[in-house]
């Protein structure tokens, strides 16, 4: 039976059937009878937020760390134009969201009206994909077609543009079980003959490393538990990208900690010189591979993805395989199992790895009374230990800092923008976080640069009593601006200071939370169980040392095995004059 | 730490690889999609084009099947095999894409243009326009004392033949529609 509703009921009664318990949103004219639709229920809590691009960023954040679909609310126009910037950062970080714009009456469409906007247009390359409403009978069903598109295959941002008109007409509401099937049903399984050629590639390899990525976290929790079967069985060692951290825990044997632009010189070197690579739900990204044609040169390389248009795209691979992480896993398992748990002896291999290991290519020294950013970090990190924690980052230093030196033992306790690389995105993406985990300890890892560009979010912690921990590593700078222009452009810092900063502690005041400024090394780690003690919002001010370099690096257009080191090359004692090709 | 002595000019000057990864063998394919007809769907694919700076040759679109609400649009388009391979790729994972059919490769295939050409002369060039249109079987569709328009149906170099022979004629005006184009056969 169908039921006669409002549109604005519909929207509601949708999320309602679709489970969402939780919205991040902001309203304005065009979406007022959505609004009024939920000031007149319960079931689902809307928090509202400062800026739209906030809504979509905490909406990623409850995304990430619930494996659940993101929802957003924000009105027609600047509200629309502001949730560009998070859609895109979902669109190539893959998180499903789904996110209601209001719009002018459908009568108005086309005349410039007051917060017009062509929302499908402008939104149209930065989401999977999105509708116009025009009528209110179509609207549930388009609702449930946009669960079934940001969730299936690939998962990503999908947005729905609702006419004012449309939300107050009355039309026959469908459930979920009643919604048409939509033609759009990415293949999760992957041809036998695939698995079967995997596993006598396992099974040949010398020198095997996984390479595993964000698509391993989107595939679920059972993707994580059947790739450390699979780890654990065959013995071979493991490297992820920034997306994947925590799908293998970092304490694991065969850890080798994250790769690429800023990875571990012995995930790099692992990555070049392997004869087998295993590519599970990661991209082949700009960030990964560095200089493309020598791109681990003597491997014969595996890509496991769901999403056809990612194999072949960058790196051409030996054997593509198209289908969800966790089907393959479990089926290369079986397989596996079945012809007699075969690999070769990777004992010379490992032995190599370890050689590599040895470089601890980590390793600073923290002297002075100066806070090094990565002693700041391994603090939080001691001091965090076993905690039920989630992390959140913004972009730059202090994220890549936070990927090295914190260690992520589960999938979805991670959420940082990799992908587009969005400053701003950490905070409210903890305020996204903290809604899905109320009694967790949330984290957001921030420089003071990127944490600006967010900030007016403390309202919002406020406002909901979110307890979230703004660790800021302020070093009154661009970090990582500066650090390219250190070594690329001939220290030249253009305009690469955080000039005028507010006192971060009285900011917090004023808000109504509570600040914290640390400066001397020696009160570091009482901040900081200040800071996690506390039960509210904080500002932490940590001021760390202003010209400290992330590495390792690899300069783009450098293969992996030329990595730049930092304190580590001194502290083996290879000579150089502060630049080492290793 | 002091500057790293990367060299002036070097690609690591950039934070992004600069190099062109892509051979140069161009190849030219022609893409049927089919796909749902609904609003916005032919900006889809045509922004798909644009922003991931693949070429469109030429591009026809109309609606095949309208209790269906399927469109077919035919695409012909170059580039390297690698991203040939990419634009049926990235052409399939739209979202009201029901296929993707490269019909270069789909074994062969039938393709047609139709053109209108509108020349305008007198005397000796206006009967050597109308001797070269009959070899060519185009057809006369509208006619002035000074002037013809003409109709062909061919593949597109049959197009630029033509073309190319009544420039000098006094051709004034082409109007082209893009390629249509089935695969040979009884199969769908």
């Amino acid at each position: 039976m169908t039921r006669q509703m409002t549109g604005a009921e519909m929207v509601v009664q949708a999320l309602r059937d679709q489970g969402v318990d939780t919205i991040f949103g902001y309203p304005g004219g065009a979406v007022l009878p959505v609004y009024d639709a939920i000031f007149q229920q319960n079931d689902i809590k809307h928090v509202l937020v400062r800026h739209e691009q906030a809504a979509i960023h905490a909406a990623e954040g409850y995304a990430r760390s619930t494996g659940k679909v993101g929802v957003a609310l924000v009105t027609s126009g600047p509200g629309a134009t502001n949730a560009v910037t998070g859609l895109t950062d979902a669109l190539l970080d893959s998180i499903p969201l789904v996110v209601f714009s209001g719009q002018v009456p459908t009568f108005m469409i086309g005349t410039d009206g007051f917060q017009e906007a062509d929302t499908v247009g402008i939104t149209r390359p930065c989401t999977k994909h999105n509708w116009l409403v025009k009528d209110t009978d179509a609207l549930s069903d388009t609702i449930h077609q946009a669960f079934h598109v940001a969730t299936s295959g690939r998962p990503g941002p999908v947005l729905i543009d609702l006419p004012k008109d449309v939300q107050f007409a009355d039309g026959a509401y469908v459930s979920p079980a009643k919604a048409r099937v939509n033609h759009y049903q990415p293949k999760k399984k992957a041809p036998i003959e695939d698995i079967n050629d995997l596993v006598a590639m396992i099974e040949k390899a010398e020198r095997p490393v996984f390479y595993t990525g964000g698509g391993v976290v989107n595939s679920g929790p059972a993707a994580s538990q059947l790739l450390r079967e699979l780890v654990e069985a065959t013995g071979f060692p493991i490297t992820s990208t920034l997306m994947g951290l925590g799908c293998y825990p970092a304490s694991g044997k065969h850890w080798l900690g994250m790769l690429g632009m800023h990875g571990l010189y012995e995930a790099n070197m692992a990555m070049h010189d392997c004869d087998l690579m295993i590519n599970i739900g990661a991209r082949f990204d700009d960030r990964i591979t560095g200089r493309l044609d020598a791109f681990s040169p003597n491997s014969k390389k595996i890509h496991v993805d769901i999403d056809p248009s990612s194999l072949n795209k960058v790196i051409q691979v030996d054997l593509p395989i198209l289908g969800d992480v966790a089907h393959v896993l479990e089926d290369a398992l079986k397989v596996w199992k079945s012809r007699g748990r075969k690999t070769q002896n990777i004992g010379k291999w490992t032995k190599q790895i370890n050689e590599w290991r040895e470089v601890r290519c980590l390793s600073y020294t923290q002297t002075g009374s100066i806070i090094k950013p990565q002693y700041a970090l391994q603090r939080l990190e001691e001091l965090t230990k076993g905690m039920d924690r989630y992390i959140t980052t913004e972009v730059g230093q202090h994220q890549m800092w936070a990927a090295q030196y914190l260690n992520f033992e589960d999938p979805n306790r991670w959420m940082t923008s990799g992908g587009l690389g969005t400053m701003g995105y950490g905070f409210p993406a903890s305020i996204g976080v903290q809604m899905a985990h109320p009694d967790s300890l949330v984290i957001n890892v921030a420089g003071e640069a990127s944490w600006l560009m967010n900030m007016q979010e403390m309202g919002t912690a406020m406002q909901y009593n979110l307890p979230v921990k703004q660790f800021i590593m302020n070093n009154e700078r661009l970090g990582m601006v500066r650090q390219w222009q250190e070594l690329l452009h001939g220290e030249r810092y253009s305009n690469s200071w955080s000039e005028s900063l507010p006192d971060f502690v009285k900011l917090a005041e004023a808000f109504g939370a509570k600040g914290i400024q640390v400066s001397d090394v020696k009160d570091l780690d009482d901040a900081l169980m200040e800071m996690i003690k506390y039960d509210g919002p904080v500002i932490m001010d940590c001021l760390v040392e202003k010209h400290e370099n992330c590495f390792p690096m690899i300069p783009s257009g450098k293969p992996h095995n030329e990595m730049l080191l930092g304190d580590a090359s001194t502290a083996d004692a290879i000579k150089s004059d502060g630049a080492v090709l290793v | 730490m002091s500057a790293l002595h990367i060299k002036k000019g070097s690609t690591s000057h950039s934070a992004y690889d600069l190099r062109d990864p892509n051979g140069e063998i161009i190849e030219k394919h022609t893409l049927a999609v089919l796909v749902e007809n609904e609003p916005g769907v032919l900006a889809r694919v045509i922004g798909l084009f644009s922003g991931r700076g693949y070429n469109i040759e030429s591009l026809t679109v109309a609606e095949v099947d309208q209790a269906g609400h399927r469109s077919r649009i035919t695409i012909v388009t170059t580039g390297t095999p690698n991203v040939i391979v990419q634009i049926k790729a990235q052409l399939g994972r739209i979202v009201p894409v029901h296929e993707v059919h490269d019909l270069t490769v789909e074994g062969a295939s039938v393709e047609r243009e139709l053109a209108l050409f509108k020349v305008s002369g007198t005397g000796d060039k206006r009967i050597e326009a109308l001797r070269l249109a009959e070899i060519f079987r185009a057809n006369v569709v509208d006619s002035t004392l000074s002037s013809f328009v003409f109709e062909m149906t061919g593949t597109s170099e049959k197009i630029d033949a033509f073309a190319d022979l009544m420039r000098p004629l006094g051709l004034i005006e082409i109007a082209r529609t893009g390629v249509a184009a089935l695969g040979r056969g009884g199969n769908a």
